[in-house]
């Protein structure tokens, strides 16, 4: 094997330019494709990570019909005190949860005594909701990074257009589910940078301060946010947790909860679903680049050597020796391109981020561009040029070892 | 002791339409350790006679042995495997691998074909390579060394399996006469150490006289048969 390897880099070198071009397409490919995934791939994870640790959660749990409905952020779709107890029973006996919080939801109006406008509402259990998404208090741009009762952050975009500043006393006004109109003072204690995404300009106050102003005789909760201690754990996680609450009726006998993932209730996956789409085509590219450039410059190589291939059959080379040289020829070509790929690719990605690009991304401003480059990446890329070069050089491997040797040692 | 046994020998080409018959009726014996040449004119069919003696090509009708083994019923692989331990072949061309050196061109049957052991390559090529006298040349590639030295190797190449039978096709025509002579020469002296049957096609009128047997071929047939010293037979 040792001598086949070394005939057939021996027969690489034998056409310098021919093989540097090769693996130089090889190469551009490989690195291509690292950067692009690398770069989107950490786009996409930072992006998730935003919207689930900012903002969503990784899953939520609401009243079956709540995510549905027509009606927007509808009070009547709440879940009932004692179904949110029940699952809340439910929740505290699942080892993988981190931490859960439970939210009401409803639109309100805001007033700064001299202008109104409307806003969409949090009310949350502040230790609870920090817990379960760690990155909100990040959001908070001015202020304080907590929530007593009587606070209220503001969203940014609400707070710039009613010219509200942090310690400044605003009206909060909201009519309940009974149709009954309730307001109340709040003072803003921070102002909350907004983000893409369902819920990115929700203002938040105090759980105890929601069920007050809605008048609600016992708190009804909109959804329950859960973070998991393990994200790649989201989807078998959230089938384990369907199984379990699908056992939860109502009156009527009907399910009582429903599950939606992230996924489910982020348009950005959809977007995630496009990057992963683009990777794969990109994928698909390099697959090519490598099974035309190697199976051309392989069936070149058979035909330039056709007398040297009658000859080492005439003196007794077996087929399946003859075709292992061959491709040899293209599994090495694999590997340099593959190697020197990498490395080049690991180089770029460490310009990429020293370079510190940033970028906006709906209402985020200035993101920073960390490119990373994963082992398991590097290694199924480099695995896969490797395996198709392989296949790409087995027809012209083929072609030589079936070759008649008077055949070959006629050819001129 | 007969090597080799050739009956009533006939191969057909098909050539676009036309069949042409390259072999008609040849028939012949070979003794082991002889040193035998076939003559010809261009087209005579010297190269498809040594074709099929080298299982490189089937006879279209007719029997072919060598030693007891009738060459016939062999298979693709089966002829390889017999052609790469009991057949050496010698090119007009002399047909060394560029991209090894001399002593790997060497090496090659021993390593590529016959699976031998490193201790064992190296004793055999160091010996052929000696006798050859190519050792200070055994590290310098094809390219590096003339034509008379490209045949030695080559020579060197189709001893090293200890073959019982090394078959040559004009392996002098790309030589000058004096070189050639050498080759020749060399061809007899590995002969007498190792008691291979050397068989070599040749038209050049030069240096037929070096066979000790001589079989002229003549538009597909075997016109006569000639030993060194003995009266002619046609």
């Amino acid at each position: 094997m040792l001598k086949i390897l070394q005939i057939a880099l021996r027969n690489l070198l034998r056409y310098k330019r021919r093989t540097l071009l090769t693996a130089s397409l090889i190469t551009v490919g490989v690195v291509f494709v690292l950067l692009f995934m690398s770069v989107s791939g950490s786009f996409k994870n930072m992006m998730v990570g935003q919207i689930t640790d900012s903002m969503l959660g990784h899953l939520q749990v609401h009243r079956k019909g709540y995510v549905a409905s027509i009606d927007n952020l509808p009070l009547t779709l709440n879940m009932k005190a004692k179904a949110v107890h029940r699952l809340q029973e439910i929740l505290d006996r699942q080892p993988e949860i981190e931490a859960s919080s439970p939210r009401i939801k409803f639109g309100a109006m805001f007033s700064n005594y001299t202008e109104t406008s409307n806003v969409r509402l949090n009310g949350v259990v502040p230790e609870k909701e920090f817990a379960t998404v760690p990155l909100l208090s990040s959001r908070i741009t001015e202020g304080r990074k907590t929530l007593k009762r009587g606070e209220i952050l503001v969203p940014a975009l609400l707070s710039k257009g009613m010219k509200v500043k942090v310690d400044d006393t605003v009206v909060i006004i909201a009519t309940n589910k009974d149709g009954s109109v309730n307001g109340r003072q709040f003072v803003v204690a921070g102002i909350l940078d907004g983000i893409t995404g369902p819920g990115g300009r929700d203002g938040y106050l105090h759980f105890d301060d929601a069920v007050e102003l809605l008048r609600m005789e016992e708190a009804e909760v909109s959804e329950i946010a859960i973070r998991l201690k393990n994200f790649d754990s989201l989807h078998s996680f959230s089938s384990r947790l369907e199984g379990i609450v699908a056992g939860e009726m109502n009156k009527e006998n009907k399910p009582l909860f429903e599950i939606h993932t992230w996924e489910k209730l982020s348009p950005f996956f959809n977007i995630s679903k496009m990057i992963d789409l683009m990777t794969l085509s990109i994928k698909l590219m390099l697959t090519m680049i490598v099974l035309i450039s190697i199976t051309n410059v392989m069936i070149m190589a058979v035909y330039e050597r056709i007398r040297e291939i009658g000859t080492i059959a005439a003196i007794g080379t077996l087929p399946g020796k003859i075709l292992s040289m061959f491709v040899v020829e293209g599994f090495l070509l694999g590997v340099f391109g593959a190697i020197i790929g990498g490395l080049v690719a690991m180089a770029l990605v460490k310009i990429v981020n020293i370079a510190h690009l940033t970028f906006d991304f709906g209402q985020q401003k200035d993101l920073l561009l960390v490119a990373q480059l994963h082992p398991k990446d590097l290694l199924f890329i480099s695995i896969t040029v490797i395996v198709v070069s392989v296949i790409a050089s087995l027809y012209p491997a083929v072609k030589a070892s079936r070759m008649d040797p008077i055949q070959a040692l006629r050819h001129v | 002791m007969t090597f080799i046994v050739a009956k009533d020998l006939e191969k057909s080409y098909q050539v676009g339409e036309v069949m042409v018959t390259a072999l008609k009726g040849v028939s012949f014996t070979i003794e082991t350790s002889s040193f035998v040449s076939f003559i010809g004119p261009s087209g005579s069919g010297k190269t498809t006679l040594l074709n099929l003696i080298g299982c490189l090509d089937k006879p279209t009708s007719g029997s072919l042995t060598i030693g007891d083994t009738d060459i016939r019923s062999f298979n693709r692989r089966q002829s390889a495997n017999f052609r790469g331990h009991s057949i050496g072949f010698i090119f007009q061309d002399f047909n060394l691998l560029p991209v090894l050196t001399v002593y790997e061109n060497i090496e090659y049957p021993l390593l590529m074909v016959q699976n031998t052991p490193a201790a064992e390559r190296k004793k055999r090529v160091t010996e052929l390579l000696e006798a050859v006298g190519m050792s200070s040349q055994s590290s310098k590639y094809p390219d590096q060394i003339s034509g008379g030295q490209k045949q030695r190797v080559a020579v060197a190449r189709a001893l090293v399996t200890n073959p019982k039978l090394v078959l040559a096709d004009e392996p002098t025509a790309n030589l000058d006469h004096e070189t050639a002579y050498r080759v020749l020469e060399l061809m007899k002296k590995m002969r007498d150490e190792l008691q291979t049957t050397f068989i070599f096609s040749t038209h050049d009128q030069k240096i037929v006289g070096e066979a000790e047997i001589l079989y002229t071929l003549e538009d597909g047939k075997l016109i006569s048969r000639q030993v060194k010293g003995e009266a002619h037979h046609a």
